[in-house]
């Protein structure tokens, strides 16, 4: 089962996204911004960083990049897709994910370990977990606060299509403490968090972010 | 301005040069001209301006380095010492491992954000230079009064500066130091310091060889920003009455400095260049000269070639410019191609500049005219030496007799007021309102970050191959005996990385002082470097590099002496490292070493206004016994978990490690008036399961430390002396102050 991470300029965690896919049981293959070439995998994934220096919007210049033609289009064709934080910028702006991501509420970047509940296991990336299951993983983000408005809200809780939720004071004064949110679907996800900094204890503050990658080979078995 | 030959210079010998305006004293201006038998042409004056600078040239201070070079211990671990862009260090597996700080203050007081940026950005593209990725960095920070207004202006700037640039370029933030005091309200430090990693095979040096090889800048285009940085920003005391200072602070862009270094990493992977320089202080005409005379022969650069920002730079401004994230590197021809097709898919701007010759000149020309023909060496290491004038200061002796007479904590009251002050006070208290806004988990080896006693990273995820840093001063006792100040940092930075279980390898400084035309800060300035160079040699340590800033001084009043020392250790396997601190109940507490009533430059004397009295001197045979100890003590599991005394002495260290993970303490100690507070150096707080208490006690007696048994862990208080401090009560007092101050 074949992995691909996409590496924009100035995306950061794609070689983390990688190991954490490798630690899952997967072959990561990396994927370059220019190449309209997914090599044939499986599912895809968006990893952090500032992909082309956060130039006008997070994201909204990445959404251009020959590559992500054809992430879209397998992504519409059910193909598992993870947006983790600059990743989840990006879905939004190719709209393959409602909403967009807003300056944190203190205009701080922030960096903590924080704790999340998942709320749908449903998905292509959170089928290992159950759902109240709560978490600990880094959150990292200068512009990690959720906005949408009140119909696509109403419409995302009522379809059960947040993922997961902040617990305890909101980090960054997303709507609803809403950390990651999913499609129709089921088969793309966006993550404000990064799971990929918690495989192991001795890097990570946990192991907990590692059933998010096992989930994508389970939903790929499939 | 008409263009200003060489031609023009020889034939107009006596035209008025502003060199004074450029930061050039009579007799150097002098030099200058009698080095090249005429008046420099402007474009020459302005090379030399920058070059010759105290930034640049180091000239009040290289008399006093000399002594790393001559006092070094001869270590195989050393692979490129003192004079490249960094130092690199041998730490097995075939790895090497290169590190340095840099100061960047006054950019820093002038602006904020940009001015740590940079900071960040030049110390970076140093690392990058010898070869290496670039996998860490921290950041040592000293400010005025936290309570004081311009603190308010500066500190979150430069917090946003240090984060803002690190965070773009995906390098872990893995610890580093602030620190308040009243002689920094003018000018706050900003010390930044990175490691890299590469193969020995990798390492690349600053050299121009091979005549016919091609000069090629690459990365961001040239603009106006930072002309005269160097000579004007960072060798000059600020002056109320002079003009805004704002230009020359260069403006980063850290999405272009991520851009060019995975490019030059690729690049390098495919070894495509023969020598490199990166462009900081003093730009192309540091970047030029250096690596002209860095190799066998002259060189020839086409000034106009170079890309522009701004259509409008004249030569001379062109070659002073610092803008940032640019690299100027040395290619062989058949390699030229291979070399812009990379920067092509990057969309890296780069231009072959000019080229390598078999002459001994630096020539530049600028659209065919000949503008610069020096001795390349003239301009990057012949610049003026100044044996200055030193004398001890008035103030030593006298603040040395100073008796401290503040009543000492020996009531439960007492004892739990201390200890919730000291926990409280800006220079002790959770430094997280800060660091949470640094990533300290990108890359994925970060084993160790703040508020541990040192950073750690991971550099083989196979063997587990991993390297310490850590960063120390300890201005109030180098401004008490600048001599055992400089030895007593080092003692601590070492003892910080050997907490956590690694051995201490090599050795880089940041020294940042007033000013050098001041006789008494010329005096704190050669003790202190005449203590660090005594120290490493005790120790066994090479240093590997390192920056001095002078001019760190408002009026009459200089900076405290602040010889910020970085140590860099290696450890076998991380996984095996001992943790700052414990998670469990049921442990025993052991106090490592020898207390005194060492109070003078303590927190605990600034906290009730003194700073008198004798500083501790350094027995750096008992730190190297002890650091041994803390080597075995991982090596064979002894321990699990360790913890440095320093500011704040056991109160502090007792503070962190039970707000850690939520474990009390009860804890017994004689003498706590002097226990309590006193910031002995040489000082360990360790827990051992109690099956191991007695493997502990063997490790001592073989190593001659001092041992006593202060307690057990467990409980939901801080108990000391039967003065109960409940954890929450604590964590309030230590977490809400910068919240407060700064939130």
């Amino acid at each position: 089962m074949k992995v691909g991470v996409v590496t924009f300029p100035g995306t950061l965690d794609d070689r983390d996204a990688a190991r954490a896919a490798t630690h899952a049981g997967t072959t990561a293959v990396s994927l370059w911004h220019n190449d309209a070439d997914l090599k044939g995998v499986d599912a895809v994934i968006l990893p952090g960083g500032f992909s082309y220096g956060d130039y006008l919007r997070c994201g909204a210049i990445s959404r251009f990049a020959p590559v992500m033609e054809k992430v879209i289009d397998a992504a519409n064709g059910g193909m598992p897709l993870l947006g983790i934080c600059n990743g989840f910028q990006v879905l939004c702006e190719a709209h393959l994910l409602p909403g967009a991501l807003t300056r944190n509420h203190e205009l701080h970047f922030l960096c903590r370990d924080q704790q999340l509940e998942i709320t749908n296991n449903q998905t292509a990336w959170t089928s290992a977990f159950t759902v109240g299951q709560k978490i600990v993983i880094p959150l990292k983000n200068g512009e990690g606060s959720f906005q949408c408005d009140d119909a696509t809200l109403a419409m995302l809780e009522g379809e059960g299509r947040v993922i997961a939720r902040y617990v305890g004071d909101n980090p960054n004064g997303s709507r609803n403490k809403i950390a990651g949110i999913t499609n129709e679907r089921g088969n793309v996800v966006g993550l404000m968090p990064h799971p990929e900094h918690a495989i192991d204890t001795l890097t990570g503050p946990t192991a907990d972010g590692l059933a998010f990658f096992t989930s994508v080979l389970t939903a790929m078995v499939k | 301005m008409a263009l200003d030959t060489v031609a023009i210079a020889k034939t107009n010998p006596d035209t008025k040069q502003p060199f004074a305006e450029l930061g050039l004293k009579a007799d150097e201006y002098a030099r200058i001209k009698e080095i090249l038998g005429r008046r420099p042409t402007s474009s020459e004056l302005a090379m030399y301006s920058v070059m010759w600078s105290e930034h640049c040239s180091y000239k009040s201070s290289k008399v006093h380095l000399k002594q790393f070079g001559d006092k070094a211990v001869k270590t195989d671990a050393l692979l490129v010492g003192i004079g490249e862009n960094a130092g690199v260090v041998d730490v097995g597996q075939g790895y090497a491992v290169t590190f340095k700080i840099e100061s960047h203050n006054h950019p820093s007081f002038v602006e904020p954000y940009q001015g740590a940026a940079t900071g960040v950005g030049g110390i970076v593209r140093d690392i990058l230079t010898m070869g290496a990725r670039p996998i860490a960095i921290m950041d040592p920070l000293r400010f005025g009064p936290a309570d004081a207004p311009d603190t308010r202006r500066v500190l979150p700037g430069i917090i946003a500066g240090v984060g803002g640039y690190g965070n773009c370029l995906g390098l872990p933030n893995i610890g580093g130091e602030v620190v308040f005091d009243e002689t920094y309200i003018g000018n706050p430090l900003v010390n930044a310091l990175c490691v890299g990693v590469m193969k020995h095979s990798d390492i690349k040096l600053a050299k121009a060889a091979g005549a016919g090889n091609l000069v090629v800048l690459y990365g961001a285009k040239t603009g106006g920003d930072g002309i005269g940085g160097v000579s004007v920003l960072a060798s000059e005391t600020f002056d109320a009455t002079g003009p805004a200072k704002r230009p020359a602070v260069q403006v980063g862009d850290p999405f272009v400095e991520k851009v060019l270094i995975e490019c030059s990493l690729e690049i390098f992977a495919e070894d495509l260049v023969v020598g490199i320089q990166d462009l900081g202080g003093a730009g192309l005409s540091c970047a030029t000269s250096e690596l002209a005379s860095g190799g066998s022969g002259g060189m020839k650069v086409e000034l106009d070639r170079v890309p522009l920002r701004d259509a409008t730079l004249s030569p001379e401004e062109i070659l002073m410019s610092e803008s940032q994230e640019r690299m100027c590197a040395i290619v062989e021809p058949k390699h030229i191609d291979r070399f812009l097709e990379i920067c092509k898919k990057w969309d890296v701007t780069v231009t072959v500049i000019g080229e390598v010759t078999d002459g001994e000149r630096l020539e530049i020309t600028w659209h065919g005219e000949l503008i610069v023909d020096v001795p390349p060496r003239t301009v990057a290491h012949d610049g003026p030496v100044y044996n200055r004038p030193l004398g001890k200061p008035d103030y030593i002796d006298r603040v040395n007799a100073e008796i401290i007479n503040v009543p000492r904590p020996e009531t439960a009251d007492q004892i739990k007021d201390t200890v919730l002050k000291l926990a409280a006070t800006p220079n002790l208290a959770d430094k997280s309102w800060v660091t949470s806004q640094y990533d300290r988990y990108v890359q994925g080896n970060t084993i160790q970050s703040q508020p541990d006693d040192s950073g750690m990273v991971r550099i083989d995820e196979k063997t587990n191959l991993g390297v310490a840093i850590a960063t120390d001063a300890n201005a109030n006792w180098s401004y008490l005996n600048p001599y055992e100040g400089a030895k007593l940092a080092l003692a601590e930075a070492a003892r910080n990385i050997a907490t956590a279980g690694a051995k201490p390898l090599a050795v880089t400084n940041c020294l940042n002082f007033g000013s050098p035309e001041d006789p008494g800060v010329m005096w704190q300035f050669a003790e202190s470097v005449r203590g660090l160079a005594d120290g490493c040699f005790e120790m066994g340590l090479p240093v590997t590099g390192g920056n001095v800033s002078f001019y760190n001084q408002t009026g009459s009043v200089a900076i405290l002496p602040t010889p910020v020392i970085g140590v860099l250790g290696v450890i076998n396997d991380v996984r095996t490292r001992t943790p700052m601190s414990f998670d469990r109940a049921g442990l025993e507490l052991f106090l490592l070493g020898d207390t005194e009533d060492d109070l003078a430059g303590s927190e605990w004397a600034y906290m009730h206004g003194q700073r008198g009295g004798k500083a501790p001197i350094a027995d750096l045979q008992r730190e190297m016994r002890l650091i041994d100890l803390l080597v075995a003590g991982r090596t064979s599991q002894i321990f699990t978990a360790a913890h440095d005394l320093s500011q704040g002495g056991l109160s502090a260290t007792l503070t962190e490690m039970v707000l850690r993970h939520n474990v009390g303490a009860n804890i017994a100690i004689e003498n706590v008036g002097t226990t309590l507070i006193s910031e002995s150096p040489g000082r360990v707080v360790v827990a051992v399961e109690p099956t191991k208490a007695a493997a502990l006690l063997a490790l001592a007696a073989k190593q001659q430390i001092t041992i006593t048994k202060i307690g057990a862990t467990g409980g939901d208080s801080l108990v000391i002396n039967g003065a109960d401090i409940s954890l929450s009560e604590l964590r309030k007092a230590h977490t809400e102050t910068f919240e407060k101050l700064f939130g």
